[in-house]
């Protein structure tokens, strides 16, 4: 005898490339507030890129990931998320962090070279730091919703990952272990199409990545991650799900990485300027502008005065980057630990002498 | 912890009481004991809970704290390091398990780019005030990757601390100051010597230092430094040299990082010579920075040059041939005859 085990995993969608609505929009299209603070994150986002890039371009920041072409995803899940969750980022999460509160000064430093960009942190101070190595961040996001089930509570956590780390195997076993603990975590994969230079075809042969998520026994959905009510809606059930003690899910945002991979590729060397124009054309930051006028929620007096509030506080936050001292160099001692071991004494002592003008 | 609630603690489990114990039934009796003083301490691995760990040291803790303390995780190395990583940021103080350290290698990742560098990169917003156990060495005739020593992997990482019990007495202290510790602390427990001796402990709560070596023996002639299992065959190599009138001191080091080089220097500058004993590969392992820190820091004291008595430079041999692999206590005294020949 054989039995047939079929699975389903659904995608959506709400506008077209025009912003045009394709179907019922959902409920939260009537929340014209949430829109329109939405809208102001995307531009502000998008703006802090632009910045942050011709910092780099001038030797003013280090090399930097572009989050252009994530916004409305990145945007979505901050929205989506309580403030008592915890949000696992990975590097590409400007978007989201801007609406945790990790202010722009914070993110300057950061990819500015200061490990300060993620201390303080008052307003998400349980949100961790982005993950460099790549889908490490899966391990710990499961991890903190562990600690939750332990104690009870109804927070949950949101993971944000690329497509290229649907490869790893931490993605994979962090999937396992929420599925078969029942964890409150979201999985997000940003699906941009682009591993650096590895296109989403040969990383691999599964047709969805959202698929993988039935091997750890979790729903996957698929959305469209320029259209902000398909990622927005998925993003809300998810988290309604996981505060409800109905555990995990993950959620896989088709996107395209509209810039280089970081300030030091040049994709032009490995895709082609047919395809990224074509790209641009779905843009969703464009797209969610247009829902906005034909809605009558948005005309172009507004959006000047957006781009210039914009501008006006990145300006403002960068100047305070720049003006901000590097950090004495025995912090690099005074952080390893919570108490100096004796073993590291004499090396502070040196590090100390260094900064008051001794040897080098 | 207050002494009064010490007291209460002792006198509602009836603990506070000496046992004669093995190192295996001391690892298990402080982490009953921190489980008992601290709800936030969680026991995780691979067959940690329902089989008590394959050595035993978890026996019983999920049947006295319950599953939600005491987790049988998937068989996934990476997974159970960086779930280490993402509970301690949650106040959690994660005790994980590996069965064996030959195991570890899928979580160095977790180990060594998060858990020891959280603190450091969020400026000490968050923390990682988890214990990585692991049960480390050759000798009890394991499988392939079941017997080496690779603590110097760990030694060499920053922000981490690597402890290495040697009895008992040191395993039940040194465990519950890793615990209590607020930092990462890789706790590699030797498996030869898991059953090989008991030893009368309190179960008092009273922890050891990790910043400090352990002066096992006092002497004049030599000093003998070693860690681990191997702490056994240097004091069977010091009762030999006292039977040829050769006055050994050993130390055991114990915390190999932070290493405490006070205690080494200060003992070398009394002894003029030392002799540093491993189980590990000589090449690259962590007796060289015992022997460069002596080099540095005691090298008008010498009299002889500092020699190690280590593993080969070869891969663990499967077990008919680990005893060559092995250092023996005739090894042992043979350097140390050579040395003091100078």
């Amino acid at each position: 005898m054989k039995q047939r085990h079929n699975f389903t995993v659904v995608s959506s969608r709400y506008l077209d490339e025009a912003g045009l609505p394709l179907d019922a929009l959902p409920e939260l299209a009537s929340d014209s507030a949430r829109l329109l603070d939405a809208y102001r994150n995307m531009v502000l986002a998008r703006t802090l890129d632009q910045k942050i890039i011709a910092l780099q371009r001038t030797g003013k920041c280090g090399t930097y990931p572009s989050v252009l072409g994530h916004e409305v995803i990145g945007t979505a899940v901050g929205q989506g998320m309580g403030h008592h969750d915890v949000f696992v980022p990975y590097y590409r999460d400007q978007a989201t962090q801007l609406i945790r509160g990790v202010t722009i000064v914070d993110l300057l430093l950061y990819w500015g070279g200061d490990e300060r960009g993620s201390a303080g942190w008052e307003r998400c101070p349980q949100d961790l730091p982005v993950a460099v190595p790549i889908a490490t961040q899966c391990c710990h996001a499961v991890g903190i919703a562990a600690a939750m089930r332990i104690r009870d509570e109804k927070r949950a956590v949101v993971v944000t990952l690329g497509d290229g780390a649907s490869s790893k195997g931490d993605f994979l076993e962090s999937l396992n272990l929420a599925g078969a603990w029942h964890l409150p975590v979201v999985f997000v994969v940003v699906n941009n199409q682009w591993a650096i230079s590895t296109r989403r075809g040969l990383q691999t042969g599964s047709e969805t990545i959202a698929q993988k998520a039935i091997s750890g026994g979790l729903p996957g959905h698929i959305v469209d991650g320029n259209d902000y009510f398909a990622v927005s809606e998925a993003v809300d059930h998810s988290l309604d799900r996981a505060h409800g003690g109905k555990g995990a899910s993950l959620i896989e945002a088709v996107t395209y990485r509209l810039g280089d991979h970081t300030t030091a590729d040049d994709a032009t060397r490995y895709r082609s300027a047919e395809e990224l124009k074509a790209a641009w054309e779905r843009d969703g930051v464009k797209r969610f502008q247009s829902y906005l006028h034909q809605a009558g929620l948005w005309d172009a007096s507004q959006e000047k005065d957006l781009q210039a509030h914009c501008k006006d506080m990145v300006d403002k936050a960068v100047h305070v980057y720049l003006e901000t001292s590097p950090e004495p160099p025995t912090a690099m001692v005074d952080y390893l630990f919570e108490t100096l071991p004796t073993a590291l004494a004499g090396q502070r002592e040196r590090l100390a002498r260094i900064r008051q003008g001794g040897a080098a | 912890m207050n002494a009064s609630v010490e007291k209460a603690i002792n006198h509602e489990d009836g603990s506070g009481v000496s046992r004669d114990v093995t190192l295996v039934e001391a690892v298990n009796m402080a982490l009953a004991r921190e489980m008992t003083n601290d709800d936030s301490v969680v026991v995780l691995g691979e067959d940690v809970a329902i089989n008590g760990g394959v050595f035993r040291t978890t026996a019983g803790l999920q049947e006295r704290f319950g599953y939600k303390r005491v987790m049988d995780t998937p068989l996934a190395e990476a997974l159970i390091a960086g779930t280490a990583v993402g509970m301690a940021t949650q106040g959690l103080k994660p005790v994980a398990e590996f069965q064996f350290m030959g195991f570890i290698y899928a979580g160095l990742e977790q180990i060594i780019s998060h858990a020891a560098r959280m603190r450091n990169r969020t400026r000490g917003r968050l923390h990682c005030p988890i214990v990585y156990r692991a049960p480390f060495g050759g000798g009890i005739h394991a499988p392939e990757h079941h017997s080496e020593s690779t603590e110097a992997l760990f030694a060499h990482i920053p922000g981490l601390r690597v402890v290495i019990p040697s009895s008992p007495q040191r395993a039940y202290g040194l465990l519950l100051a890793a615990i209590r510790n607020p930092d990462p602390v890789i706790f590699l427990e030797p498996k030869r010597i898991y059953r090989a001796v008991t030893q009368t402990v309190k179960d008092n709560g009273e922890s050891l230092p990790l910043d400090s070596c352990f002066t096992l023996r006092e002497g004049d002639d030599v000093t003998l430094i070693s860690w681990g299992a191997s702490i056994m065959e240097t004091l069977q190599a010091a009762d030999r040299l006292a039977e040829q009138g050769v006055s050994a001191e050993v130390i055991d080091v114990a915390t190999i990082s932070p290493l405490d080089r006070e205690t080494l220097l200060c003992s070398v500058a009394k002894t003029g010579r030392a002799v540093i004993v491993h189980e590990a590969c000589g090449n690259g392992g962590f007796g060289a920075e015992v022997a460069a820190s002596i080099a540095e820091g005691a090298f008008l004291d010498l009299q002889a040059p500092v020699v190690r008595v280590t593993g080969y430079d070869t891969i663990m041999p499967y077990y008919r041939n680990e005893s060559h692999y092995l250092p023996r206590t005739g090894d042992i005294v043979q350097a140390v005859e050579e040395v003091i020949s100078l």
